[in-house]
């Protein structure tokens, strides 16, 4: 498995390397970051001139990828040329921007997964069942739903819960406006409802969307391992119904969910970049939208490249967990 | 050798037996029969073609009835909803009916090219890859590799807001950027097809390789192929909207579900029927495309017991 291991990473490597070639090329043809600063009222065509030469804005596209990549491989990530950034430092700001997205999608995650599966082995040990038929809708709806409508409804309401709240002499308690920077403070109960506050509706809008796939998933490869012939003999051997389901059926069925949950990284950010936009976290869903609307392309470089190496990670960690978790795959 | 005929049909099986059984006997079906009829009995999946097919007609054909173009702005901002208006006005005075037809009529044109030009690269891309295998298969499996490390609506939004925002461009943007998957389904498939009798028959008998691919490969792949088109659908709906939601997608004065919602969501609460108007045609346009992706996938299912095909 090691060897297997560095081999998958020797081959992500010039995966990356040719991915963010053509990244740097696409970011680059895109548009033309001094485009904001160009339509100033006062700044002449000298100004722009000047500055572009100064970030080397001027050179072709290759000579200025050669200077990107060899600056990012020393740990010089860039700066950001857009206006209003004031030259910001490409690596703090991404590195930032990733903690914020990390503390929320963490959550998240782990809370949809739970659910999933737990609503996914009733719905398959009961199948046929209301309960089961009430989670398929359910998943149906959330598949069907856009993410953003979710979060548009939970804010609102989350707002006027609030004024509720407000009216009836207590503090508001739903944030809907970022965390707040620099922690929490005050005793326990405090910190616990500021905590809850701030988290709740963010992390139960970007929940709703992975727990869909994950209970359909989970139903139908713990109804195949329930159907299976070892099940059978398992009942037939009379072992109890809960250990059968448990210790026979729901572990084997695991495997295929834990590996979507390793995929699924990417469908995961798409969803925190709509959910920060909703919820004004300075994560990077929020960096994304700011770096495309200013043509930024350090910045944007900056994002792909720590997306790219996320989403390889993610699916290295599934193969792996793949091999582990079924002995009967070699990885070689 | 001209006897076969008479040599079958004097088995000593016939006579009586044979009278019998022709009882029993049920009329030839082809596959495509079979799939048709187990669809036309999957009634979740045809109640859900008939909302669709409501939704195209009013999109399509009501903007003909309606006294209000989606970009007549004379009507006051905000109306209540009326007679007049039976969606109320937004916040230029555009009447809100006629922007969700404009926007389900731009919405589905856009899944519609989605659906039909990621379908093509991905099946070409995938059958190709898994019957020549060798370096020919992972060239083309590192482009996959390759377009999927980044999130699909980074790439779009970047390259929308960079070419233009024409509904147009984003549909094909979307779509150069959401074959992956089919792809690799359809490499599977072939990987494991390519290993039949019949194309090694065809092989045999001198096919060249797109004959295999295309008469022989893709033909009996057409199940998932189907399957997949459908949902890439859907989510290409999902995914429109959601790029313009956050303002990278479509621009005016093309329009799009997604551009709608996104002018009108902060007023759910004043003013509900903006934002639920819209949401409810996305949601229903992306449940009723799941539904018949569902009924279809059951369709082609040769394990489908439940209705006698």
């Amino acid at each position: 498995m090691i060897r297997y291991t560095i081999r998958r990473v020797l081959i992500s490597i010039p995966i990356l390397v040719v991915g963010t070639f053509l990244a740097f090329i696409m970011v680059a043809s895109a548009g033309d970051p001094l485009a904001e600063l160009r339509a100033k009222p006062g700044v002449t065509e000298e100004d722009v001139h000047n500055l572009s030469v100064a970030l080397g804005l001027d050179q072709p596209v290759l000579v200025r990828y050669w200077h990107w990549v060899t600056n990012f491989v020393q740990g010089d990530w860039g700066t950001s040329v857009a206006l209003g950034q004031a030259r910001a430092d490409v690596y703090t700001v991404v590195t930032d921007s990733f903690f914020v997205t990390l503390r929320l999608v963490v959550g998240a995650e782990i809370l949809a997964l739970v659910l999933g599966m737990a609503v996914g082995v009733l719905a398959a040990v009961k199948q046929y069942s209301i309960f089961d038929y009430a989670a398929t809708s359910v998943a149906f709806l959330m598949f069907s739903m856009p993410v953003f409508c979710v979060a548009v409804v939970l804010k609102d309401y989350g707002i006027q819960l609030n004024n509720v709240l407000t009216s009836m002499g207590m503090d508001r308690w739903l944030t809907t406006a970022g965390p707040p920077s620099g922690g929490f403070s005050g005793n326990v109960g405090e910190v616990i409802f500021k905590y809850t506050g701030t988290f709740l509706l963010p992390t139960v809008s970007l929940m709703l969307i992975s727990f869909a796939a994950y209970s359909r998933f989970q139903r139908s490869s713990m109804l195949e391992t329930l159907h299976s012939d070892y099940v059978r003999t398992a009942r037939a051997k009379g072992i109890s119904s809960a250990r059968v389901t448990f210790r026979h059926a729901f572990r084997n069925a695991l495997i295929p969910v834990v590996t979507l949950f390793s995929f699924n990284a990417g469908s995961v950010l798409t969803g925190a970049i709509i959910t920060e936009t909703v919820f004004g976290w300075n994560g990077m869903g929020k960096l994304l939208v700011n770096a495309v609307r200013q043509f930024d392309p350090n910045m944007l470089m900056g994002w792909l490249v720590v997306t790219a190496t996320l989403v390889v990670v993610f699916n290295l960690v599934a193969d792996l967990l793949y091999g582990v978790l079924d002995p009967r795959i070699r990885l070689g | 050798m001209a006897d076969m005929s008479t040599l079958i049909n004097a088995a000593p099986e016939e006579g009586a037996v044979n009278e019998s059984r022709h009882e029993f006997d049920a009329k030839a079906r082809t596959q495509g029969q079979i799939v048709l009829r187990r669809f036309l009995r999957h009634k979740l999946a045809m109640a859900s073609v008939g909302v669709l097919v409501l939704l195209v007609l009013i999109a399509f054909i009501g903007p003909l009835f309606m006294s209000y173009s989606y970009d007549d702005t004379s009507s006051g901002p905000y109306l209540r909803p009326s007679g007049e208006h039976l969606l109320g006005t937004t916040q230029v005075g555009k009447d809100m009916l006629a922007l969700l037809m404009r926007g389900t009529q731009y919405s589905l044109q856009i899944a519609l090219i989605v659906a039909v030009v990621s379908t093509l690269i991905g099946v070409v891309f995938g059958s190709v890859a898994g019957y020549l295998r060798g370096a020919t298969e992972t060239v083309l499996m590192r482009v996959v590799d390759l377009l999927m490390i980044v999130p699909q609506i980074a790439v779009a939004a970047i390259l929308v807001k960079g070419l233009s925002g024409s509904w147009t461009t984003v549909a094909i943007v979307l779509a150069l950027f959401g074959w992956m998957s089919i792809a690799r389904i359809t490499r599977g498939e072939t990987l494991s097809l390519s290993q039949r009798e019949f194309v090694e028959a065809a092989r045999a008998l001198g096919a060249s390789t797109p004959q295999i691919i295309f008469r022989h490969l893709v033909p009996n792949m057409i199940g998932s192929i189907t399957v997949n088109a459908t949902l890439s659908c859907a989510t290409a709906v999902l995914a429109e909207a959601a790029l313009s939601f956050i303002g990278l997608g479509v621009q005016l004065p093309d329009t799009s579900l997604g551009v709608v919602v996104q002018e009108n969501y902060t007023q759910l609460i004043t003013r509900p029927w903006l934002f639920w108007g819209p949401f409810l045609v996305i949601v229903l346009i992306s449940l009723a495309i799941n539904f018949i992706g569902d009924g279809l996938r059951d369709a082609f299912d040769p394990r489908q017991t439940k209705v006698r095909a």
